[in-house]
């Protein structure tokens, strides 16, 4: 048979991973520095314009992750780390969780003097991952303001004259071929979409309020704070210092009140939130410090020494902002030459500070796949590793966005049983060493 | 679909001087299309490259001291033979190496360039031929550092004159790679009874018992005409995961890495017979 002719075909990629964000973009960057992609041609499709980060602003953005030290590991491992590092971030050692209704807390924190976590800017984690993307520009090709509207999918055993590979159709007209397609497109992706996989979603009433907050006095500052209000649970996580960023996830019509309030208002509904005792209940306080008392005796060293939250001064003018929530999940993350990863793939409501976590963990597990494919000279699109890259992550996936969604709605009542049910199932849990280090 | 197939059945110059059997061409022509259905009938072959690719390549990173990151097999000269549809010999082909890929069955031939031909890497890397490994010797003496026969020496007519050639067509040197099925009693319980005709794992009638070989009987064959066997290791199928794996008996299948003597080697082993008298046995044999 003759061979192609190269000129007609559009070019020919390894790799095309579609969705500039956080996730993709350390997609891209993690496989561009994998050495056995050395050799490969690797592109990024993002639709909107190339930013600089060259100069960080004073001020905080509002937009924040938690970062674990897993996601820490894998951006270290293309290097963007670093870049973080010298950035800002801030490291927390202590996460208090308590329930408004009653005493109820859990703690959660390492024996060791390890970090649990970091709280980085998502601004600061894009910053380095195009620093660390530039660095690998004759492996990864990063196409800005392309957005890609089109998705030709090869016939699986292919015996006969068509393209084997995916065909891709930007706006503009140009045209990309790929070995594998990587879906990094959030949570209203259009690669699974035209894939036709199945979306398990539910939109929560809820929205998400953000805003970068002035404390009213320094402190080390190294807790997280959740709140779960019968509203939606308030957190507080700290920036430095100084600062902490907001994440208020309640009603639309409540998160509406709050972005319209004046300063003064909102600063005074925050503390509020933390502070009060009014959904408190006597006989709630008396049958969780009744069974308080019983795990004392039998443990003694199970409950833990409540901290005190710090109190907010001020906000920063222009850093309120809100954005409606939702729980999703697609019912397959791969098919033949197509792989789903982040928020595309799976999305998940903030109370566990979870998003993105998920997704870093998808590409190591991804990368890690097909890099070994790409040492034993497979076919990257071949399902053969896929499958394992899909069971591999729904399995760890699955059991996450389920319990996040059940304490969603276990802790959006005020009903005596489900409060004294999840009282002292997080009494309990505080009390329990292995329950806790699994979480 | 059959009737769309031409046959063109390339003639063995002469039946005692080849180690193409006719009747083993037949059985793969009708399944030439099937090559690249990694759920069908090769389904086998293609999971096999999950351990005989990473066999091939870990044995050659270790005798070299170069290493490109991205192709561990640049610079290296391969030769598949029995290539099929190319199913080895792309793999090979996308770590770095250049592969020459022979089978005797011009349709396999076909499905293969066909295959790499969407692939600009792989289309410049490999180049296929429809030709035995007799064909070829005249054009190639000394000419690869690496031969593959895998899943091949069952099928051949004549397994010394097979050795011989490869031995001709190889640096010295060079490696031998050889994947196939020993001939036990357990190997005609599984390999043929269940694996044919109950499971269908392979097509039925691909393997006749009687060409299978020991490893034994090759080692054999090898260290007589000049190579050393370096390595040889089980191997075992699991038709419920679809995966294959190493295992310490070689009573089914298993793979087996010889390297072909060096020339100083070669001269000294053949001092006390002059040369024409060894191209004079090989003519008759067979």
């Amino acid at each position: 048979a003759p061979l192609r002719s190269a000129a007609s075909a559009p070019p020919l990629y390894d790799v095309v991973v579609s969705g500039g964000g956080m996730v993709g973009s350390a997609m891209a960057a993690v496989l561009g520095h994998d050495i056995h992609f050395h050799d490969k041609k690797i592109a990024l499709l993002e639709a909107g314009p190339r930013k600089e980060y060259d100069h960080m602003p004073d001020s905080y953005s509002n937009r924040v992750s938690s970062i674990s030290p897993g996601s820490a590991t894998l951006l270290s491992s293309c290097g963007a780390w670093d870049h973080v590092c010298s950035l800002r971030f801030k490291p927390f050692r202590r996460m208090q969780v308590w329930d408004a209704c009653s005493e109820a807390m859990i703690v959660f924190e390492k024996d060791d003097l390890d970090d649990m976590g970091y709280i980085v800017e998502n601004d600061v984690i894009m910053s380095a991952l195009t620093k660390q993307l530039d660095a690998v520009a004759d492996r990864v090709e990063v196409f800005y303001r392309s957005r890609a509207v089109g998705y030709t999918w090869p016939l699986p055993s292919h015996s006969c004259d068509t393209s084997p590979w995916v065909q891709v159709e930007l706006a503009d007209g140009r045209r990309l071929q790929t070995k594998l397609l990587i879906g990094a497109d959030g949570h209203n992706s259009v690669v699974r979409k035209k894939a036709e996989i199945k979306n398990i979603e539910h939109q929560y009433d809820q929205s998400a309020v953000v805003a970068t907050l002035h404390l009213s006095e320094a402190t080390d500052n190294n807790v997280a704070w959740q709140r779960f209000l019968p509203t939606g649970p308030i957190a507080l996580l700290p920036l430095s210092d100084t600062a902490s960023s907001l994440v208020w996830s309640t009603s639309h019509d409540h998160a509406s009140e709050l972005l319209a309030m004046d300063e003064e208002s909102f600063v005074d509904s925050i503390n509020s939130a933390f502070w009060s005792n009014i959904n408190h209940s006597d006989f709630i306080d008396a049958a969780g410090a009744m069974f308080r008392s019983a795990i004392s005796l039998l443990k003694p060293s199970g409950t833990a020494v409540r901290q005190l939250p710090p109190s907010v001064a001020k906000v920063d003018p222009e850093s309120r902002a809100m954005f409606p929530l939702g729980m999703g999940h697609a019912t397959e993350y791969v098919q033949h030459r197509v792989a789903l990863i982040g928020d595309a793939a799976h999305r998940v409501h903030p109370l566990a500070g979870q998003g993105v976590n998920l997704g870093f963990g998808d590409i190591a597990c991804l990368a890690h796949h097909l890099s070994a494919a790409a040492f034993n000279g497979s076919d990257l699109g071949s399902l053969k590793h896929l499958l394992k890259f899909e069971t591999e992550r729904q399995r760890h996936n699955v059991s996450l966005i389920a319990a996040t969604d059940v304490l969603k709605r276990l802790y959006s009542t005020t009903l005596a049983p489900l409060v004294l049910l999840r009282t002292w199932g997080l009494q309990a849990t505080n009390a329990l060493p292995p329950v806790k280090v699994r979480i | 679909q059959l009737s769309l197939f031409r046959f063109t059945v390339k003639r063995p110059f002469s039946t005692s001087h080849s180690s193409v059997d006719s009747k083993e061409m037949k059985k793969f022509q009708l399944l030439a299309h099937k090559w690249w259905d990694e759920e069908g009938e090769y389904a086998a072959l293609h999971s096999m490259n999950d351990i005989r690719v990473p066999f091939i390549r870990d044995t050659l990173l270790s005798m070299s001291s170069n290493y490109h990151p991205g192709n561990p097999l640049s610079g290296i000269k391969i030769l598949d033979v029995g290539c099929g549809g190319g199913l080895l010999s792309e793999p090979l082909g996308r770590l770095g190496a250049s592969v020459t890929g022979i089978d005797p069955v011009e349709d396999n031939i076909r499905t293969a360039d066909q295959h790499k031909s969407f692939d600009p890497v792989l289309a410049k890397r490999i180049q296929y031929k429809s030709s035995s490994l007799e064909e070829i010797v005249e054009e190639s003496m000394e000419t690869f550092d690496v031969i593959v026969a895998s899943e091949v020496v069952e099928h051949v007519a004549d397994l010394e004159m097979f050795i011989k050639c490869c031995s001709q067509v190889l640096k010295p040197e060079g490696s031998l790679f050889i994947t196939t099925i020993n001939k036990t009693q357990l190997s005609y319980v599984l390999g043929i009874v269940v694996a044919e005709k109950i499971m269908g794992i392979v097509p039925e009638g691909t393997h006749e018992w009687e060409k299978f070989v020991s490893p034994e009987e090759l080692e054999r064959l090898l260290e007589s005409n000049g190579f050393s066997v370096r390595t040889v290791n089980g191997m075992l199928y699991n038709p419920l995961s679809g995966s294959w794996g190493w295992m310490e008996s070689t009573s089914l299948n298993y793979a087996l890495h010889a390297v072909k003597s060096g020339a100083w080697a070669q001269s000294h082993a053949t001092d006390t017979l002059p040369e024409t008298d060894i191209q004079q046995r090989s003519a008759t044999a067979g």
